[in-house]
C-alpha cells in the first residue's frame, strides 16, 4: 500500500512538471494558434543555464542556490523565448505555417549548438544533498524531489490563474484567445502580448527542465532532453484541449500518473521498458477518440 | 461634401483637419474577385455619414480597410494624418472607435471585463456608458456571451463610447435585432452623435433617415453617390442603387 502512494505521489509529480511545460504550449497556441517545436529547445536551454550557474556552487548552495538555479533556468528560459518570438516569430505574423515551421528549424539549431559546445554525454547539475533524499511521513518515504516538482508545478497554476484573472496582461491574453483581431481594434497592440507569453511559457519551460532533470533523472541533462520531453507535454495540451491552462493542468497529472503507475508494475516487473510512454499514448488515444476536443474542448477544429 | 463643413472649420482654427477621415482609391481583391475598386470619400467634422448599399458592395470591406484589418491600397487619412502603413491598433489610438458588425464581444469575459479591455488611454466614463446602457451596469458581472443580442449591441457600442473617440466606424447596429431593440437603439445613437463624428453603415432606411446627415452610396466596390441623406427621397436613385438588382 505504501508503495503505491508514493508511486502515485511520484506520478503527481512528474504530472506536475509536464503541466509546467504543457501550460506555456497551450497559453502560446490559445492566443497565437502556433504549435510551438521549439519550447523544448527553451527548456533545454533552462536546464543548462541553470547548470552553469549550479557549478559554481559548493553542495549546491543550499535552499538558497537551488532556488537561485531556478531562477536562471527560469529567466534563461524567458529570455531565449522572447528573443525568438520577436526575431523569428514576428516576421511571419499571419502566416501560421511558417512560423510553425520556423520553430522546428529554431529547435534544431538549438540542439546542434549545445551538441557542438557541450557535446552529446549528459552533463551533472550539482544539487543539495537534501533534495537527493527522502522524508518519512508514516511508513512512507517520499523523495524531496518530488516536494519540489509538486511545489514548482502548484505555484505556477495559481500565479498564473491569478496573473490571466487579475491583471490588464492577463485580460487582453484572455480576450485575444477568442478573438485576436478584436483585441487589436480596440486599440491594443496585442504583438506585445504575444512576446510576453512566449516569455512566460519560455520561463516555466526552464523550470521544468531543470527539475525533471534533478527529480527524474539523477540530475543529469543531455541536448535532447528538451525534444523528449516536449512530445509528453505536447500529448498532454492535446488530452487536456488546446488552449485551456485548465485542462492542461488536469492532463499533466493523468499523464504523470499513467505513465508512472504503468511503468511501475507493468514495465519494471517485466522488464518491458517502454510500457509507462505506451500506455500514455493509449491513453491519448483512448481520449481523443471520446472527447476529440481534449478534456476541456476550449479550442475544437 | 468637406465644403459644407468650411463654417465649423473655420470656428475649430485653420490649422486643425477640415475632415475627420479621407480615403482615396481604396482598392482589394481577395482571391481573384474585386472588392473594392477605387473607393474615394471625404468624412467632414461632427455629424453623421451613412455609408450604405446593396449586399456586397463593399461597405463593411471599406470599414474594416479603414482600420487596416484589411490589406487595401490606397490612402487613407484620419484626422489629416496618412495611416495607410501603420498597424490597426494605432490607427484605432488616433481616436477610432470600432463596432463590428457581429458585434464581436468576448462572451468568455464579463459585461465589466469588455469595458476593462477597451479603456485605452485616460479618463473611463463608465458613469456615462451606464447613463445611455443603464442595462450594462445591473449585468456588469454577467458573461457577455450570456447576454441577448440587443445587450451585446449595447456593450459593442458602449465599448467606443468608454474613452473619448473622435470618429466612431459602426457597422450595421440594427441587424438581427427586434423592432424594440432597433427603438432604443436609436435613440442610444442619437445621444452619441454631437461628440463624435459618425460613419454608419445601415440596411434600415428609417434608421438612416433618423440619424444621418450625409449619405456615401456604394455600388459594387465603388462609390456610386454622394449626397445629403434627403437625397434617399428620390425613388429612382433609391431603386436604381439600393432596390433589388435585377440585371443578375
Amino acid at each position: 500500500m505504501s508503495t503505491f502512494t508514493a508511486i502515485l505521489i511520484s506520478g503527481i509529480a512528474l504530472g506536475a512538471i509536464y503541466f509546467l511545460v504543457a501550460s506555456g504550449l497551450s497559453l502560446i497556441y490559445g492566443l497565437m494558434d502556433i504549435l510551438n517545436f521549439a519550447h523544448g529547445a527553451f527548456l533545454t536551454i533552462g536546464a543548462y543555464a541553470g547548470l552553469e550557474l549550479s557549478l559554481h556552487l559548493a553542495d549546491g548552495g543550499g535552499l538558497i542556490g537551488f532556488l537561485a538555479v531556478l531562477l536562471v533556468a527560469a529567466v534563461a528560459g524567458a529570455a531565449v523565448a522572447a528573443a525568438a518570438e520577436v526575431l523569428l516569430i514576428r516576421p511571419l505574423y499571419g502566416r501560421p505555417v511558417s512560423q510553425i515551421l520556423i520553430t522546428i528549424g529554431l529547435d534544431l539549431v538549438v540542439v546542434g549548438f549545445l551538441l557542438g559546445v557541450f557535446g552529446s554525454d549528459s552533463r551533472q547539475i550539482v544539487v543539495p544533498i537534501w533534495l537527493t533524499r527522502a522524508t518519512h511521513v508514516g511508513s512512507l518515504s517520499i523523495p524531496n524531489g518530488d516536494f519540489a516538482g509538486l511545489a514548482a508545478g502548484a505555484l505556477v497554476y495559481a500565479g498564473l490563474g491569478l496573473f490571466l484573472k487579475h491583471t490588464r496582461f492577463g485580460l487582453v491574453i484572455r480576450a485575444g484567445a477568442e478573438n485576436r483581431e478584436m483585441v487589436q481594434a480596440l486599440g491594443i497592440d496585442v504583438s506585445k502580448a504575444f512576446t510576453f507569453v512566449f516569455g512566460l511559457g519560455g520561463a516555466a519551460a526552464g523550470v521544468a527542465g531543470l527539475l525533471y532533470a534533478v527529480v527524474f533523472s539523477g540530475s543529469l541533462v543531455g541536448p535532447t532532453q528538451g525534444d523528449q520531453l516536449l512530445i509528453f507535454a505536447f500529448i498532454v495540451v492535446v488530452i487536456g484541449g488546446l488552449g485551456s491552462i485548465r485542462g492542461s493542468a488536469i492532463a499533466g497529472i493523468v499523464v504523470g500518473l499513467v505513465q508512472v503507475v504503468s511503468q511501475f508494475y507493468l514495465g519494471s516487473k517485466s522488464g518491458w521498458a517502454e510500457a509507462g510512454d505506451i500506455s500514455v499514448v493509449i491513453l491519448l488515444a483512448l481520449v481523443l477518440s471520446l472527447r476529440p476536443g481534449g478534456l476541456a474542448g476550449a479550442k475544437q477544429g | 461634401m468637406a465644403g459644407t463643413s468650411s463654417n465649423q472649420a473655420a470656428e475649430a482654427g485653420a490649422v486643425e483637419a477640415l475632415e475627420a477621415l479621407t480615403v482615396e482609391g481604396l482598392s482589394l481583391s481577395i482571391a481573384g474577385s474585386r472588392i473594392l475598386d477605387g473607393v474615394s470619400f471625404t468624412v467632414p467634422k461632427g455629424g453623421v455619414t451613412a455609408l450604405i448599399g446593396r449586399n456586397g458592395a463593399g461597405k463593411t470591406t471599406t470599414l474594416r480597410s479603414i482600420i487596416g484589418l484589411e490589406h487595401a491600397t490606397g490612402s487613407i487619412r484620419i484626422t489629416g494624418v496618412e495611416v495607410a502603413e501603420w498597424p490597426t491598433y494605432r490607427r484605432i489610438r488616433l481616436g477610432i472607435g470600432y463596432v463590428p458588425e457581429d458585434r464581436d464581444v468576448f462572451g468568455h469575459l464579463t459585461v465589466k471585463e469588455n469595458l476593462q479591455l477597451a479603456e485605452v488611454g485616460p479618463n473611463a466614463r463608465y458613469d456615462r456608458v451606464y447613463e445611455i446602457f443603464p442595462e450594462l451596469a445591473q449585468r456588469s458581472l454577467q458573461l457577455a456571451g450570456t447576454l441577448s443580442g440587443g445587450q451585446q449591441q449595447m456593450l459593442a457600442i458602449a465599448r467606443v463610447l468608454l474613452t473619448e473617440r473622435a470618429v466612431l466606424l459602426i457597422d450595421e447596429p440594427s441587424k438581427g435585432l427586434s423592432p424594440r431593440f432597433v427603438g432604443d437603439l436609436v435613440e442610444a445613437l442619437e445621444k452619441v452623435r454631437g461628440g463624435a463624428t459618425v460613419i454608419l453603415v445601415e440596411q434600415n432606411i428609417h434608421v438612416v433617415k433618423r440619424l444621418a446627415g450625409e449619405l456615401v452610396i456604394l455600388d459594387q466596390g465603388r462609390v456610386a453617390h454622394t449626397g445629403p441623406v434627403e437625397d434617399l427621397d428620390d425613388p429612382e436613385l433609391v431603386r436604381r442603387l439600393l432596390g433589388v438588382s435585377t440585371g443578375s
